[in-house]
């Protein structure tokens, strides 16, 4: 089956290190099929990023999202830039620390979507004591809701992808945002 | 040992041309091929190699074509507005057959256009950019397994024709990620190195099998290039009709006469097909969704994939127009390889351009509401 999955937030917050981090999960540890894409703008940090990821067990010909079963949002900018194609009683998953909520409870209500709020940053910063794992807890966040790719596979590709030296941080990040819902 | 990683085009090529015994390099980074450069100046010193960084692409062309004169398989990275600039050079690469690569991620244009944005701007100027007549080889990677195999694919035919060879890529298929599997051991064609005694070599001469070896510089062969029309010793003969067209024509044969040798399609579900549609690079990826949507709904749908747009598959079109009806042809231009296409179908079929440009590559409805449109 075909998942599209989106991740969006702004430039610097690691979204699409995120976004590798679980088509190569997907790809080389779950041995699916996997893409990875990523919105490409000349603007380095702040503005909206976004990165997107196709899972399937069959092959894949289409690599773009064209509306995302899953959408992940660490940005109120992003959020409202990306959602609206989110599909009809898809999952969302917000950084509520990120987020004005009151500005999608209409959406939400209208589209059936699955609301969680996985506080990444704040874990980050709190619980791990390193505000740039973020991605890392929300990827955590996102195998625990949606399972696209297994827990095993997440942290094979984590540790395949952070520097060397900080795989304990990284793993931690990951287990608490595992926590998290 | 097979090797899986997850990496970008871009990256696959760089991890081909490495493969491919590529030693040299030298490029002027540009959006969207930049990753390349990057990935060549990480990987070459590793391997004993050397990548510069030029002062434009005029030079990068230059550069190249010494290296592969020096004796090192050679190549350069670059997008449109690179491209345009090294065509003078790209022609003297030619005339003097020198074998190099050129990797060109194609954006938006013309001029500087769109960087960050993907296009197939440049189909038509890879056969006609340079003047003069030649025959150029190229091809198009529609996934990050292909940017490898085709990378290493343009090293040996530029080894085995003495020309310079394109890859065609795009934004698309240079920044998607995908599991690439590198082989523990691919097949590379090495140079023919003449092997007689100096004075008795001719380096431009015309052997049965139709590449000249070629010695390097230092080798101790007495030889001369120049982008001058010359005799088979290298030797300037500008004035003598006759010498011109034995060179240009011996250019442009050594590729003709082995045009089936060169090409390279991938057919699907076309035997029974009354619409084919025939892609090139990236808009590939959307045809499957599309035959398969026409297909369910009992629409005779195949596909017909260009591998090598240059030289032209010219045979293989001509016969799916004899049984298919109509043939759709989505490009990211208003419209290029379109015209070789209904060139090779003599009108024996109804050929329809889906032309976008913009950046954005096709949805697989969009080839599919065309599919609709014809079926009426």
């Amino acid at each position: 089956m075909r998942t599209e999955v989106r991740i969006a937030g702004f430039g610097g917050q690691g979204v699409i290190m995120a976004g590798v981090i679980i088509g190569k999960a997907a790809s080389l540890f779950d041995n699916k099929n996997a893409v990875q894409t990523q919105s490409y703008g000349p603007e380095a940090r702040g503005g909206a990023s976004r990165t997107e990821v196709v899972i399937d067990d069959e092959e894949i010909d289409y690599p773009k999202v064209t509306s995302p079963d899953i959408l992940v949002a660490m940005s109120h900018e992003a959020l409202i830039k990306y959602m609206g194609d989110l599909k009809d009683e898809g999952v969302l998953i917000i950084d509520p620390d990120m987020i004005v909520e009151e500005e999608i409870v209409d959406f939400v209500k209208e589209h059936k979507i699955k609301l969680y709020r996985a506080p990444a940053t704040k874990t980050a910063t709190e619980d791990v004591g390193l505000r740039i794992v973020a991605n890392i807890v929300m990827i955590g966040a996102i195998v625990k809701v949606t399972e696209v790719v297994s827990v095993d596979a997440a942290k094979q590709a984590i540790l395949d992808s952070v520097p060397k030296g900080t795989e304990d941080k990284n793993i931690q990040a990951f287990e608490a945002g595992y926590a998290l819902l | 040992m097979v090797e899986e990683r997850f990496v970008q085009g871009n990256e696959a090529c760089a991890l081909g041309a490495i493969a491919a015994n590529c030693r040299f390099f030298a490029g002027y980074p540009i959006t969207p091929s930049t990753e390349i450069a990057e990935q060549m100046s990480i990987l070459l010193p590793k391997y004993g190699g050397s990548f510069v960084q030029m002062e434009d692409e005029i030079g990068s062309a230059g550069a190249i074509i010494g290296a592969s004169w020096s004796g090192m398989k050679a190549m350069t990275a670059t997008s449109g507005p690179g491209i345009s600039l090294m065509q003078e050079n790209i022609g003297y690469g030619f005339i003097t057959e020198t074998p190099i690569v050129i990797i060109n991620v194609q954006r938006g244009s013309p001029s500087t256009g769109q960087p960050t944005m993907s296009a197939q701007a440049d189909m038509m100027q890879v056969r006609w950019g340079s003047h003069g007549d030649y025959e150029p080889i190229a091809l198009a990677p529609s996934s990050v397994q292909e940017f490898f195999d085709f990378t290493i694919k343009a090293f040996n035919l530029a080894e085995e024709y003495r020309v310079p060879v394109t890859v065609l890529a795009d934004e698309v298929v240079g920044h998607m990620r995908e599991k690439l599997i590198i082989p523990d051991k691919v097949d590379i064609v090495a140079r023919k190195r003449p092997e007689k005694v100096n004075g008795q070599y001719l380096p431009f001469d015309a052997p049965e099998d139709g590449t000249t070896p070629m010695p390097a510089f230092g080798d101790g062969f007495n030889i001369h290039v120049t982008g001058l029309t010359h005799d088979e010793r290298g030797y300037p003969d500008t004035n003598d009709p006759d010498t011109h067209n034995e060179l240009v024509e011996r250019l442009c044969n050594k590729v003709l006469m082995r045009r089936k040798d060169i090409c390279s399609v991938k057919k699907e579900n076309c035997d029974d097909a009354d619409i084919v549609i025939v892609s090139c690079g990236s808009p590939y990826c959307s045809v499957g969704a599309a035959m398969k949507k026409a297909r369910e709904e009992g629409i005779k749908v195949g596909s017909l994939k260009i591998d090598t747009p240059w030289p032209f598959p010219e045979e293989e079109i001509a016969e799916i127009a004899k049984t298919a009806s109509d043939i759709i042809v989505p490009e990211m231009n208003l419209g290029q390889l379109v015209h070789e296409v209904e060139r090779a179908a003599h009108g024996e079929a109804n050929v329809h351009l889906i032309g976008k440009i913009g950046g954005i590559l096709h949805k697989p409805d969009e080839i599919y509401d065309k599919i609709k449109e014809i079926n009426g």
